[in-house]
């Protein structure tokens, strides 16, 4: 029988371990944070017991033998033998960064175990409940060699519900000698009255005779499925003399790992889908096909007459097209979840490290972004968790002495706010020290002696190059990487980070990616000759204002009332200075746009209508531009800027501020 | 000043273009199309030289008028109006220029120093000087003619003017 | 050859199941869990279902009990794919209407052996 190559299951195998990993893990921190739910301990078994299957059916014998340790300890837990304390929580802990160690060994082709993974294999071995070598298999006495067997073998009612068929049974038994049927009988249970006799039901017996030197064994593994549906009878023909019990065949030897292919695993960066989302692409694949062969049709005869039908169809491609664009790009989006997984343990490790309490609360895990992006935030934010721990939250009794809870509160949350992502990281520490920070900023010269800032601005100053606020570098935040790093990680991702601070009540690190990098929803708008972009997420609303409805305020600005409140007129032909465009308010459109909770209201002509852009860099041949966050290319081929609401809108601010 | 020391360089192929009357060469090395004029996109909060930008087959790319990078005016753009579209590094950009002339092989060991001679183009832009059919061809050094420095430079002086602007 | 339907939440152990029984000529349809399976088995008719027994949302246990009670899954051969270490959830597949198992961890081979066994 050809056998199959198993390495290339590989791959999803480390990958799916390696989840397992973390929601282990979570699961655990989850536990120890005093959680008795008994799905996260079912969590724990599952994540393990999936492993210990896959790493035995692709012969990864060492990650095998650990994990099969590590679940039947986890066995003891789950049917309440042994209850869960935090010496257990920890070796587990332990268990799973060893496993991801041995994992990635495996994968690069090295040795697997090595003598912190054969220390803690014991470790656990020891402390699994009478864990001696599996009994032997029960003696296999009466391995005497025989001329045959007889049977008698009478279905229960349920036989056939299970599945089994009398039938393949008696084949697989002419497989193990020659098979006589001595008698068919129709079982004692059964009603004489066949109107009321169940087909699905079996109420046969058979007496069968089986020739030939066959094992008990054997025989008993063909009737091994059927314990409990059927009524056995088995005796030997005659006895001859004993051999020898024959070797039992070993099961599926794991091979040693396959190096070879294991090494081929270099990070080819594949993503898991939900099927869900690929059979929306298949269903969407579909309709482009009809609308296809309809367009086809269409051309084949053309003649005026079907000028509707032929617009219909491009209407149809139109949608096809778009949904199906859709669809692509939800393949890219993944919960913001699995970077938020990573937090539990840091902060766990740094609560021991440093003494403190911490109380960690997620939200938003749900929110989607990106893959790429995904994989590039998680950096900035464990370093700005570090810091929030390490400097952000002071020691249980600093804050007790302060009239705070003894644990601090760190909070992750993540929401979608315009075509962005937001992330904040907010503590309730001791907040930053303003002072100290200007005056280590001035003596860097990174501002002058006399300028005044605000406290804002001050904040902002720890994102400058070179900047170290820690008064004495622990080893956890002054790795020698500052906050500079991360500014620039950010916006490398087209983002930025920004940090409010009240001293003595916290900080809040807000970090803000735009989802994809590829493509917006967007509404064009005319201004003068020239077509923007807003991006449709930042869009509260479009209104047509009554020329009166505009208030000119004391600086010269011009504020409209909206709702409840007023909102500043950024007239988009003055802030990108174009020429030609509508300049009475009340003949103009106002497009109320928000942006991190700010609302101006956009002065165009005209909407046009909405269209999708592929976002195309201005930087790649020329610079940013404020106020613009891309470009795209319309319909006509010409190109038409995206505009960056979040810039228009410091615009704004900042031309408040000007007059 | 003519050190004769390039009799087996290989000639250096220059594309030339007429500007107020003056013949200017760049390298056709650095040259990746010639077009006709076609509605460019207007950027905000650029030097106004850079007349905006366009699409080159999908790439956004930046379209400056050489007359208006000198400070003179040029009174319309149509038909007419020529662009030498250049790469300078990885970056694409376009240049419009009055009209192409011809593209010519000079010989290295000819180019001359540029003297400020007070032609159009600020000789911080040439190359050299050289000679082709008895006529004076100007080397424009294009990398120069869109450094970052020079747009930031520009730039910074701009955004209180620009604020104010808004808020009037 | 055979329509099967395989149950595991492990992608890797699915399309390793999955991909043996192509080889061997057989339709197979996947499944992340017992949930999934039961939808995919309202939608098609199989000859054949392989269900891992530890899963999350559903588990194959629960799985093999909701298809028994479904007339058309009565008589459908049922395998649990299960790990050697408990011998008790095999009795409890089998209440639950399970034909029999195949412990893990099995090789190709063995599969092929095994789905040929029942499907005779």
């Amino acid at each position: 029988m050809a056998t199959v190559d198993l390495s290339q299951f590989h791959k999803t195998f480390f990958e799916e371990s390696l989840e397992g990993l973390d929601a282990m893990e979570a699961a655990l921190l989850a536990l120890d944070s005093g959680s008795a739910d008994h799905e996260l301990v079912h969590t724990i078994f599952r994540a393990a017991h999936s492993i210990k299957g896959g790493a035995a059916t692709f012969g990864f014998a060492d990650v095998a033998a650990f994990t099969h340790v590590a679940e039947s300890l986890l066995e003891e837990v789950r049917s309440g033998r042994r209850a869960v304390d935090a010496g257990l929580t920890d070796l587990l802990l332990r268990s799973v960064d060893c496993l991801r160690a041995m994992l990635a060994r495996t994968a690069r082709g090295q040795p697997v175990a090595d003598a912190a993974s054969e220390a803690l294999r014991i470790e656990l071995t020891q402390l699994v409940a009478g864990e001696a070598a599996p009994a032997p298999a029960a003696a296999q006495a009466g391995a005497t060699a025989v001329d045959g067997w007889d049977i008698r073998f009478v279905g229960l009612p349920h036989l056939l519900r299970s599945g089994h068929e009398p039938l393949r049974l008696f084949r697989e038994l002419q497989q193990l000698g020659r098979l006589e049927v001595l008698r068919a009988f129709v079982g004692d249970a059964v009603a004489a009255d066949f109107s009321t006799l169940d087909p699905g039901e079996c109420h046969l017996g058979w007496e069968l005779r089986l020739h030939g030197a066959v094992a008990r064994p054997d025989l008993d593994a063909v009737f091994e499925w059927l314990d409990g549906d059927c009524e056995l009878a088995i005796a030997p023909l005659a006895a001859v003399e004993p051999v020898a019990p024959s070797p039992e065949p070993a099961v599926a030897a794991p091979a040693a790992a396959r190096e070879a292919s294991a090494a081929g695993h270099a990070d080819g960066g594949s993503i898991r889908v939900g099927i869900d989302k690929v059979d929306a692409l298949i269903d969407m694949m579909g309709e482009l096909v009809i609308t296809q062969s309809m367009l086809n049709d269409i051309g084949a005869n053309f003649d005026l007459s079907q000028l509707e039908r032929l617009r219909e169809g491009l209407a149809q491609l139109e949608r096809n097209t778009r949904e199906l664009q859709d669809s692509v790009m939800r393949i890219r989006m993944l919960p913001i979840g699995t970077v938020f997984n990573r937090f539990p343990r840091l902060v766990r490790d740094l609560e021991r490290k440093l003494g403190k309490q911490v109380k960690l609360e997620l939200h938003g895990e749900h929110t989607e972004l990106d893959k790429t992006v995904l994989e590039k935030i998680g950096d900035p934010m464990v370093h700005l968790v570090r810091n929030a721990i390490d400097h952000g939250l002071e020691l249980p009794r600093q804050r007790r002495a302060a009239g705070k809870p003894e644990a601090g509160t760190l909070r992750l949350d993540a929401h979608h706010e315009g075509g962005n992502i937001v992330v904040r990281i907010s503590d309730d520490g001791a907040g930053l020290n303003h002072e100290r920070i200007r005056a280590k900023a001035v003596e860097r010269g990174l501002v002058p002696p006399d300028q005044p800032l605000g406290d804002d601005e001050i904040a902002a100053l720890i994102f400058e190059p070179g900047f170290s606020t820690a008064a004495q570098a622990t080893d956890l935040s002054g790795r020698g990487v500052g906050m500079d790093v991360v500014r620039r990680n950010v916006r490398d991702l087209g983002g930025s980070v920004g940090v409010k601070s009240v001293a003595g009540q916290g900080s809040v690190f807000t970090i803000a990616l735009p989802l994809t990098l590829a493509i917006i929803d967007g509404l064009v708008t005319a201004v003068g000759g020239e077509r923007y972009i807003v991006p449709l997420i930042s869009i509260v609303e479009s209104l047509r204002l009554p020329a009166d409805a505009v208030r000119r305020t004391a600086g010269g600005g011009e504020v409209f009332r909206f709702r409840d409140e007023y909102l500043p007129v950024i007239r988009l032909h003055r802030a990108f200075g174009c020429a030609d465009a509508v300049t009475e308010i009340g003949r103009g459109i106002v497009v109320v746009v928000e942006d991190g909770g700010q609302r101006v209201g956009l002065l165009v002509d005209e909407l046009v209508g909405q269209q999708q852009a592929v976002i195309k860099s201005l930087e790649k041949h020329y610079r940013q531009v404020q106020g613009v966050s891309g470009a795209t290319i319309v319909s006509d081929g010409s190109v038409a800027l995206i505009v960056d609401v979040g810039g228009v809108v410091r615009l704004g601010r900042c031309s408040g501020k000007a007059a | 000043m003519h050190e004769n020391h390039a009799d087996t360089a290989p000639t250096v192929q220059q594309l030339t273009f007429s500007l107020v009357g003056e013949e200017y060469g760049v390298d056709i090395l650095s040259v990746r199309e010639i077009r006709g004029w076609t509605r460019v996109t207007r950027i905000p909060q650029t030097p106004v030289y850079v007349l905006g930008v366009l699409n080159l087959r999908g790439a956004i790319v930046p379209v400056l008028d050489l007359r208006l990078r000198f400070g003179l005016e040029r009174e319309s753009y149509g038909d007419n109006t020529v662009m030498i579209v250049v790469a300078v590094a990885e970056r694409l950009f376009g240049i419009v220029v009055d009209a192409v002339s011809d593209v010519v092989d000079i010989d290295p060991a000819t180019i001359k120093p540029v003297p400020d001679m007070g032609a159009i183009v600020d000789t911080r832009y040439l190359k050299g000087l050289a000679t082709h059919a008895e006529r004076m061809v100007m080397l424009l050094d294009v990398q120069k003619l869109m450094r970052p420095e020079d747009v930031e430079t520009l730039d910074a002086a701009l955004p209180d003017v620009r604020a104010a602007e808004i808020a009037a | 050859m055979a329509k099967i339907l395989a149950v595991d939440d492990s992608a890797s152990m699915r399309g390793m199941v999955a991909f043996t029984l192509r080889g061997a000529g057989h339709e197979v349809t996947e499944a992340e869990n017992g949930q999934l399976a039961l939808d995919a088995a309202g939608a098609g008719a199989f000859d054949l279902v392989l269900a891992d027994v530890n899963m999350p949302v559903m588990d194959g246990i629960a799985m093999v009990r909701a298809l028994r009670a479904r007339p058309e899954y009565q008589g459908v051969p049922i395998l649990m794919l299960t790990t050697e270490s408990h011998t008790e959830k095999k009795m409890e597949g089998k209440a639950a209407g399970a034909t029999g198992w195949l412990v893990k961890p099995f090789d190709p081979d063995q599969l092929l052996a095994t789905v040929k066994r029942v499907l005779g």
